[in-house]
């Protein structure tokens, strides 16, 4: 599941994820006043041409957006009836060049590349109470209860599955979160014993 | 901030990607924005954890899906998330928790399903689809009626979410007393 976004390795990979997300941000700013179909369909194409040089990978990509379709006809239809072709053809243009850039810095950037250009806004948010150590283990840990709660959720289905054929009830998922915030407690308890806990004043016995 | 409370908001996070991955939950597409249970989780957060902590582990799902982890309903992830036109319903998660985790905490002398329930709705809706329909007014340049016409298409998808939220609310705090931050 978490390897979806895995393509070969490239040209883009290399730059600096600083880089990217800097010509990311400029691109977008770049792009916000262009009027011309032409300029876009332009830079339309040339994003194509780099998705298919990432062969399968890249195209797996594009098939995510899918759902998106919908949503971009009705919003360059709206745009065509009001101020005609051209303008709901540049506004459908626009959305799509900047998504599949964007999805093109994800793609070729690594998570912890992107939190390591991120730690000098950490840094500056310190002063409001943003620990980056914290930071750090709470994205970690949500990365580490994802595959483990799908897993007790597949569990608890194939459970009901095999018992009866009638649809899983809501009842199902209530014991789902109540045992899950239990396992939260225990890996909090976790990781106290281990000296993650700060300061002896901040710690407390669980309420109950 | 105590490990207890980080180890909750990561994973109240985490639930709200899980169920936003569960197939057998999720319902076929409608104009472009995906129906699953992705917002059930977050209403979850703000009433199991009120609404600093609820908001701040919609926070970190968020953040978390614009480093790349491909955690949204669908499959999608990452940065391109930030520039499609139904980014105002991400964004929106994170008001929405905290709205919902106020009304939780507000209402305490009610019963947990009346209170969740209340909670969910103008949390989890009225909130919600404010954001969501601002974020359709800026990107797709709707006006507001079309905006508001096409994010009524999940209404009713969206009230059977906050029942099933309050429904989830009470039976957690049934089987675990120290489930819903405010209750215990």
């Amino acid at each position: 599941m978490m390897t979806d976004g895995l393509v070969p390795t490239s040209w883009l990979h290399r730059v600096p994820a600083g880089v990217k997300l800097a010509g990311l941000a400029l691109l977008s700013v770049l792009l916000l006043p262009v009027g011309d179909w032409r300029i876009l369909a332009g830079a339309l194409a040339a994003i194509a041409a780099v998705y298919a040089g990432f062969g399968r990978a890249g195209m797996a990509r594009l098939v995510l957006l899918r759902p998106l379709l919908p949503l971009l006809v009705v919003i360059g239809g709206l745009q065509a009836a009001a101020d005609g072709w051209n303008a709901g053809a540049v506004i459908v243009m626009r959305l799509m060049v900047m998504l599949l850039l964007a999805d093109l810095v994800s793609m070729t950037t690594t998570m912890s590349a992107l939190m390591e250009v991120l730690a000098p806004a950490f840094r500056v948010l310190r002063p409001l109470g943003v620990d980056p150590r914290k930071m750090a283990l709470a994205v970690a840990l949500v990365l580490r209860f994802v595959p483990v709660l799908m897993t007790r959720w597949r569990a608890r289905e194939e459970a009901w599955k095999a018992r009866t054929n009638r649809r899983i009830p809501p009842r199902l998922v209530a014991a789902f979160v109540a045992d899950s915030l239990q396992l939260a407690d225990r890996v909090a308890e976790a990781l106290d014993a281990r000296g993650f806990g700060t300061s002896a004043v901040d710690r407390q016995p669980p309420r109950s | 901030m105590e490990s207890r409370a980080i180890a909750r908001i990561a994973l109240l996070a985490a639930v709200i990607a899980v169920l936003g991955m569960l197939p057998s939950i999720v319902l076929p597409i409608a104009a472009g924005v995906p129906i699953t249970a992705q917002t059930l989780g977050v209403m979850l957060a703000g009433i199991i954890l009120g609404p600093r902590h609820g908001a701040l582990a919609v926070l970190l799902f968020v953040f978390v899906v614009l480093l790349g982890a491909p955690l949204l309903a669908g499959g999608r992830g990452g940065l391109g998330v930030l520039f499609s036109p139904s980014v105002g319903f991400l964004i929106g998660f994170v008001p929405a928790a905290y709205v919902a985790g106020l009304v939780m905490a507000r209402l305490k002398t009610l019963p947990v399903f009346a209170a969740a329930l209340v909670a969910a709705v103008v949390g989890g809706i009225v909130v919600e689809y404010l954001c969501g329909i601002i974020g359709l007014m800026a990107i797709a340049r709707m006006t507001p009626l079309q905006s508001l016409v096409a994010t009524a298409v999940f209404a009713p998808g969206d009230v059977l979410k906050a029942l099933a939220a309050a429904f989830v609310a009470e039976a957690a705090h049934r089987s675990y007393p120290a489930a819903i931050a405010c209750r215990s």
